[in-house]
C-alpha cells in the first residue's frame, strides 16, 4: 500500500473536492471521518452512476447545514461523526471461526428463540459452509417472484438495474433534506432492499430480509424502498428476533414506501439491536426515518415490535395524499434496564375521507424511559378525515418512566379525531392469581404482557408473531425482583 | 391431607389469624363459616401462600410435608387450588390460553411434557360442558367484563381442569344466582372423590345445601370457636353468629 491510513485521512481532509476527481482508496474499510471525498468514495466503491454520486453529495452538503435534533425525550452523548468509518466492503471475513468463540449469553438467547445452528452462525458472524437448502430456497423464491414481475433485490443492484425507478422514487417521500439522520443516510447509505410490485400483482409470499443474501455490513446506514403499483399488494418483513450485535453504535436507516392507487403495503418490523448491558453501557443508537405515501384508496400499515437498541428514535409515518386512503400504525415498544425509546407515528391527512388508526403499546421496565410521540394532522382539504389513536403504557417496577406526547392539528371542521390513553401497572394480585394456578412469576409476566400486546401481535404475520411473543418474554426476563 | 397447627398470621402488623388448628382428610368436605372480618379469606390466602400475609407462628402441613416456606406456585404444583372470592382480570389472555398455560406449568413441575393439543381440547370441552359454559366464553379475555356468576363458574372450570387434591372455595357462592349456584355446586360435587378434599369458605349456609360438608368450623376473630357436623351450619343460619361471639367473650 502506498500510504498509511492516517496519511490518507489527512490527505482527504486537506484536499479540496473537485467534481469528477476521486481519490482511489485501496483499503476495504475507510478510515474514520466524513467529508465529500468519503461520500464520493462510497459511491465509486459501489460503482454508482454519476447522478447517484451527485444525489449523495447534495444530501451531504445539506446535512452540513443541519443540527442534530434534540427535541426527543432521550438523553445520550452525541456521536462524533468524524470518528465513524462510513464504508466497509461487504463480505469481509467472518469475525469468528466457530460458535465456541461467541458470547455464551448470546448463544443462550438464540437457544431460547429456537434458532437453528446454521442461522446462529450466520447471525453471530461465524464462518460457515454454504447451506444447500437455503440456496435452493432463495433460488425457488426468486423464480416465483420473477414470474410475477416482482423485483426484490438490494438497493445497490436496483441503482444499477432500475435507475429510472430509483430516480423517480428514491427521496420522493423522504427528501434528502428531511431531517438530520435522513440526510446523513442519503449521503452515506451502504445498502438495503428494493422491492417493486407491478400493477395488479398480489405478492404471493411475505417478503423478508431473511432471504436476502447480501446482508453483510449493510446494517449501519440501511436504505429501503418499496414501490407498490396500482392495485398491488405486498407484505414486507424486516428485521429479526435474534439479537443483533453490531460494533457500529450509530444506526440511521431510511425506509420509503410508495403505495399507488388502490395498492396496499404491510410493513412489519421486529427490531432487536443490542440494547447495551444491564448497567446501560454500550448498545446501538437507532435513528430511523420511515415514511410512506398513499395515493387514492391506498393503504399502508406499519407494524413494529421494538425491543432492542439503547436509543430508539423512530416515527413510521403515513402521508394520506389520495382520497379514501388509509394509514395504520401498530406498535409495541419495550424498554428495559437503561434503554430509552422515543417512538410513535405521524399521520398526515391530505385527501378526502382519509382514515388512520394508531395503536401504541409501550412497556417499560428497569430504569428505562419509554415515550410515545405522535402527530395527527388533518389538512384543510381532508374532508371527513378520521383518526383513532390508542396509546397504552404498561409499567413494571418503580424506576421506569412512560410518557405520551400526542399532537393533534385539525384544520378541517369535518374531521373526527379520537385519542385514548391508559397507563397500567402489572398488579401483584394478577401475579398471585397466576402463581396460584402454578404459573411462576416470570411466566406470569410474559402471559400478562402478551395479553396486553395482543392487538398489535395479531397484526404480524403468523410465524413472526410467535417469534415476537417469545422475544417479548426474553426482553423482560429478570425485570421483576 | 391438610394439617394446620397453631397458625398465626398478620397483615401489615395486624394479627388476623390467632392460632388455627385444622385437619382435613382425603375424601372430606369441610366448611369454614364465620362473620365478616373473622379471617376466613385470610386463612384461604395463607394456605395458598399469598405473601401479603406474614405467618408469625405455626405450620401448614400438606400430605405430611411442611409447605410453610413454599411459594404459591409450588403449592399449586402440589395440588392446592384456590377459587378466588374476587377473580382477577387479565386483559388479552383468553380463558383457554390461561388454563393451557396453567396446566402445562403444573405438568412441567412434575417432569411431564406439555399436554398434547387434542387431549387439551377434549378436556376443555368435557369440563366446560360439565359447568354448562358457552364455548364462546372460552375465547374471551380472562375475567374481563365477566359477570359475578361467570367469574365463579370460570374458577370452578379451572378447578375441574386442574383436578387439585385440595380445593379451597373462597365465597364461591357470592354473586351467584340460584341457577348458577346449582350448576357450580353440581360441578364441585362431581369432582369430589376419595382422593381429594374440599374446604368451603362461606358466610351463608346456602351453598352448603348443595355442597354438603362433613365438618363445619366456625371462625370468629381469628380462631376456630366451634366445630360440628352439617347441622351446625343450620344452627348458624337460624341463630346468627352473635351467640358464638358472646360465648367466646365469656371464655376469654
Amino acid at each position: 500500500m502506498a500510504y498509511t491510513e492516517q496519511e490518507l485521512e489527512k490527505e482527504l481532509q486537506n484536499k479540496e473536492y473537485e467534481y469528477g476527481f476521486y481519490t482511489e482508496m485501496e483499503s476495504d474499510t475507510f478510515p474514520p471521518g466524513l467529508n465529500e471525498d468519503v461520500v464520493i468514495g462510497i459511491s465509486k466503491k459501489k460503482g454508482e452512476p454519476d447522478w447517484m454520486t451527485q444525489w449523495r453529495l447534495d444530501a451531504y452538503r445539506h446535512w452540513l447545514t443541519m443540527k442534530e435534533p434534540n427535541w426527543a425525550n432521550i438523553g445520550y452523548e452525541k456521536p462524533d461523526y468524524q470518528a465513524i468509518s462510513y464504508y466497509s466492503a461487504p463480505g469481509t471475513k467472518p469475525k469468528y471461526d466457530s460458535l465456541d468463540e461467541v458470547d455464551p449469553e448470546m448463544l443462550e438467547t438464540f437457544k431460547k428463540l429456537g434458532i437453528s445452528i446454521d442461522e446462529q452462525k450466520k447471525l453471530a458472524g461465524v464462518a460457515m459452509d454454504v447451506v444447500i437448502d437455503s440456496i435452493s430456497v432463495t433460488t425457488t423464491f426468486k423464480k416465483t417472484l420473477a414470474e410475477k414481475g416482482i423485483i426484490f433485490c438490494s438497493i445497490s443492484e436496483a441503482i444499477q438495474e432500475y435507475p429510472e425507478l430509483i430516480k423517480k422514487y428514491m427521496g420522493s417521500v423522504i427528501p434528502t433534506s428531511d431531517n438530520y439522520f435522513a440526510a446523513l443516510n442519503s449521503a452515506v447509505f451502504g445498502d438495503g432492499s428494493f422491492c417493486y410490485i407491478p400493477k395488479g400483482v398480489r405478492c404471493p409470499m411475505e417478503l423478508s430480509t431473511y432471504f436476502r443474501i447480501n446482508q453483510a455490513n449493510t446494517g449501519q446506514f440501511e436504505r429501503t424502498l418499496v414501490i407498490a403499483e396500482d392495485s398491488s399488494y405486498v407484505s414486507y418483513l424486516e428485521g429479526c428476533t435474534a439479537p443483533m450485535r453490531d460494533e457500529n453504535q450509530l444506526h440511521a436507516a431510511v425506509v420509503e414506501l410508495i403505495a399507488l392507487d388502490n395498492a396496499e403495503i404491510k410493513y412489519s418490523t421486529v427490531q432487536n439491536w443490542y440494547p447495551g448491558n444491564k448497567e446501560g453501557v454500550g448498545g446501538v443508537f437507532n435513528f430511523v426515518t420511515k415514511r410512506g405515501i398513499c395515493e387514492k384508496n391506498a393503504k399502508i400499515s406499519w407494524t413494529q415490535v421494538e425491543t432492542g437498541s439503547a436509543i430508539t428514535w423512530k416515527y413510521p409515518s403515513c402521508i394520506l395524499k389520495g382520497d379514501n386512503s388509509t394509514g395504520e400504525f401498530y406498535s409495541i415498544a419495550v424498554t428495559n434496564n437503561y434503554q430509552q425509546a422515543d417512538t410513535g407515528t405521524k399521520m398526515i391527512h391530505i385527501g378526502k375521507n382519509t382514515k388512520s388508526t394508531i395503536i401504541s403499546k409501550g412497556i417499560s421496565a428497569g430504569n428505562s424511559q419509554n415515550s410515545y410521540r405522535g402527530l395527527v394532522q388533518i389538512n384543510k382539504g381532508a374532508v371527513n378525515a378520521r383518526n383513532f389513536s390508542q396509546c397504552d403504557s404498561l409499567l413494571m417496577g418503580n424506576r421506569c418512566g412512560a410518557h405520551t406526547f400526542p399532537y393533534i392539528e385539525a384544520k378541517n371542521k369535518t374531521a373526527q379525531v379520537e385519542h385514548e390513553a391508559t397507563t397500567t401497572k402489572i398488579g401483584e394480585d394478577q401475579i398471585f392469581y397466576c402463581n396460584q394456578r402454578g404459573i411462576d412469576t416470570e411466566k406470569a409476566i410474559a402471559l400478562i404482557v402478551n395479553g396486553y400486546s395482543k392487538d398489535v401481535l395479531n397484526k404480524l404475520p403468523m410465524e413472526f408473531a410467535v417469534e415476537a411473543q417469545k422475544l417479548l418474554e426474553i426482553s423482560l426476563e429478570g425485570s421483576v425482583g | 391431607m391438610l394439617n394446620i397447627k397453631n397458625l398465626h398470621a398478620s397483615v401489615d402488623g395486624v394479627k388476623i389469624l390467632k392460632g388455627i388448628d385444622l385437619e382435613i382428610n382425603a375424601g372430606e368436605v369441610h366448611a369454614i363459616m364465620g362473620p365478616n372480618g373473622s379471617g376466613k379469606s385470610t386463612l384461604a390466602s395463607v394456605i395458598a401462600g399469598n405473601e401479603d400475609f406474614e405467618v408469625t407462628e405455626g405450620d401448614i402441613l400438606f400430605e405430611k410435608a411442611n409447605i410453610s416456606e413454599l411459594s404459591p406456585e409450588e403449592r399449586a404444583h402440589k395440588g392446592i387450588f384456590l377459587s378466588f372470592q374476587y377473580p382477577i382480570e387479565i386483559p388479552g389472555v383468553s380463558v383457554t390460553n390461561f388454563i393451557k398455560t396453567s396446566i402445562n406449568q403444573v405438568r412441567k413441575s412434575r417432569g411431564q411434557k406439555d399436554m398434547p393439543a387434542n387431549e387439551m381440547l377434549k378436556k376443555i370441552r368435557e369440563k366446560s360442558a360439565l359447568l354448562d359454559m358457552d364455548r364462546k366464553f372460552l375465547s374471551r379475555s380472562l375475567n374481563e367484563g365477566f359477570s359475578g356468576g361467570e367469574k365463579k363458574r370460570n374458577e370452578i372450570f379451572q378447578m375441574a381442569m386442574l383436578e387439585p387434591k385440595l380445593a379451597i372455595l373462597d365465597e364461591t357462592d357470592s354473586g351467584l344466582d340460584i341457577d348458577a349456584l346449582r350448576i357450580v355446586s353440581d360441578g364441585v360435587n362431581r369432582l369430589r372423590n376419595k382422593g381429594n378434599a374440599t374446604l368451603v369458605i362461606t358466610h351463608y349456609q346456602r351453598l352448603l345445601d348443595y355442597v354438603v360438608p362433613d365438618v363445619v368450623h366456625v371462625l370468629v376473630d381469628g380462631k376456630i370457636v366451634k366445630t360440628g357436623g352439617k347441622e351446625l351450619a343450620k344452627e348458624l343460619e337460624e341463630r346468627g353468629y352473635d351467640w358464638l361471639k358472646e360465648e367466646r367473650a365469656e371464655m376469654t
